[in-house]
């Protein structure tokens, strides 16, 4: 990791690590080729010799009865014409027994990895019950990962298109999204959960980079008030339509004494473990005061608490 | 290092650290940071999630719950665990050139 004052060519590294993480998820079968040649046992060298200068091949999975049972390559004929052996020697004799393969299930990490351990140029794909499935290449990774790839990047420019057009395509008044999210009291683990789902869905919509990071930071902040200051939980709503964003939480108590002084930075009300775990200072609030264009709050003590704020889509920026 | 999770080309641009994740919050900036910290719970990587974290190195040596480093994973946020204290990180890295990601604090505006 270089430390740098300017930041450049920021798309290239995310393309790069893009295609790095797809051999961590992609499977073999995705990318091996099914359709394979093979001999049996008892093919004779003469009839291997034929077939691979018609396939154009250096080597063939050896199968009997489905079952992979040994590879010969062009290495194997070439030492069995240079011992002299008769040209109606089988596959069977000269084959080798101990085949390096990989499992079609397996990621396409494991035949990097094996392709670089033993240099061979092939390797047979088996089903787990041992049956020959497909053979795989270094070039066959090579292409399947950029048609994966390209495949992704369509479904989610698409996806993203879809999503950005929504209020072009739906005529309306006043058309608005609506994104609805239950929190439960005290679920500490899965806090900011919903937050983080809400970020997909603007960055789908398209908002542009600072509205995106003053929206999910606020909507995080109310998440975590939901989750540590509450005693059932909430809700948290979000509302978008070409105007603006808004968020509300609602909950149904305790409620604060002195809702105006809660936007304070500092105000808490935090108990100690709530500290502990990093938050509880009494920043959540002046941090959506802060990064919001309007933010208010009602409460009643005993009753309960709604968080409004509003992100006005423009003027676009305030940082 | 303690993900698989590894940037190798990605650019820091600047450093922050807190243990209060309301601070991290207040002072994001556009570009990748980096944030230190003692804290090791799943709510710092969220953190990092909204406020465009690029890494984040635990300080004193702290090795985080598993949780915490699958969330890691799943968001592609790489995890640092280092041996020096906060302050003696934040010196370092720093003196390296580092610049601060904080713009002002929210009561000294």
């Amino acid at each position: 990791m270089s430390i740098k004052e300017k930041s450049k060519g920021k798309n290239e590294v995310n393309e790069l690590t893009r295609v790095q993480e797809l051999v961590y998820e992609v499977r073999v079968k995705e990318v091996m080729t099914s359709e394979v040649v093979t001999v049996s046992p008892d093919t004779t060298m003469r009839d291997l010799m034929r077939i691979l200068r018609t396939k154009k091949i250096s080597g063939v999975p050896v199968v009997d009865g489905g079952d992979l049972i040994g590879i010969i390559s062009l290495e194997d004929l070439v030492k069995a014409v240079a011992d002299r052996q008769r040209p109606q020697d089988t596959v069977g004799n000269r084959m080798t027994r101990k085949v390096v393969f990989v499992r079609a299930d397996e990621l396409a990490v494991q035949a990097v990895n094996l392709f670089a351990q033993h240099g061979y140029g092939r390797l047979p794909v088996v089903d787990n019950d041992g049956k020959l499935v497909g053979i795989l290449t270094g070039s066959d990774i090579t292409r399947g990962l950029l048609r994966v790839l390209s495949q992704r990047y369509q479904a989610e420019e698409i996806r993203r298109y879809r999503a950005s057009h929504i209020f072009k395509d739906i005529d309306s008044e006043q058309t608005s999204l609506i994104l609805s999210y239950h929190i439960a009291a005290g679920d500490f683990d899965h806090g900011g959960a919903a937050t983080s789902k809400l970020k997909r869905a603007l960055e789908r919509l398209g908002a542009n980079p600072a509205l995106l990071r003053r929206v999910t930071i606020s909507s995080y902040e109310a998440e975590m008030n939901l989750i540590l200051h509450t005693t059932r939980g909430g809700e948290l709503r979000v509302v978008i339509n070409p105007e603006r964003i808004v968020i509300i939480t609602e909950d149904d108590g305790p409620g604060i004494e002195d809702a105006e002084a809660a936007f304070k930075p500092g105000f808490t009300t935090a108990a100690d473990w709530v500290r502990e775990l990093g938050f509880g200072a009494g920043m959540g609030l002046a941090n959506i005061k802060r990064y919001s264009d309007h933010a208010s709050i009602e409460s009643l003590p005993d009753k309960g608490s709604r968080l409004l704020a509003v992100f006005e889509m423009s003027p676009p920026d305030k940082t | 290092m303690l993900t698989e999770t590894f940037h190798g080309e990605a650019e820091i641009a600047s450093g922050g650290a807190a243990d209060l994740m309301s601070d991290v919050l207040a002072f994001t900036t556009e570009k990748n940071s980096l944030l230190l910290s003692g804290l090791t719970n799943q709510q710092v990587l969220r953190t990092a999630e909204m406020a465009n974290i690029g890494a984040i190195v635990f300080v004193r040596g702290k090795i985080p719950p598993p949780p915490t480093i699958e969330l890691a994973e799943k968001l592609s946020i790489p995890l640092i665990s280092c041996c020096h204290s906060m302050y003696q990180a934040c010196g370092l890295l720093s003196n390296a050139g580092l610049p601060d990601n904080g713009v002002a604090s929210i009561l000294c505006q």
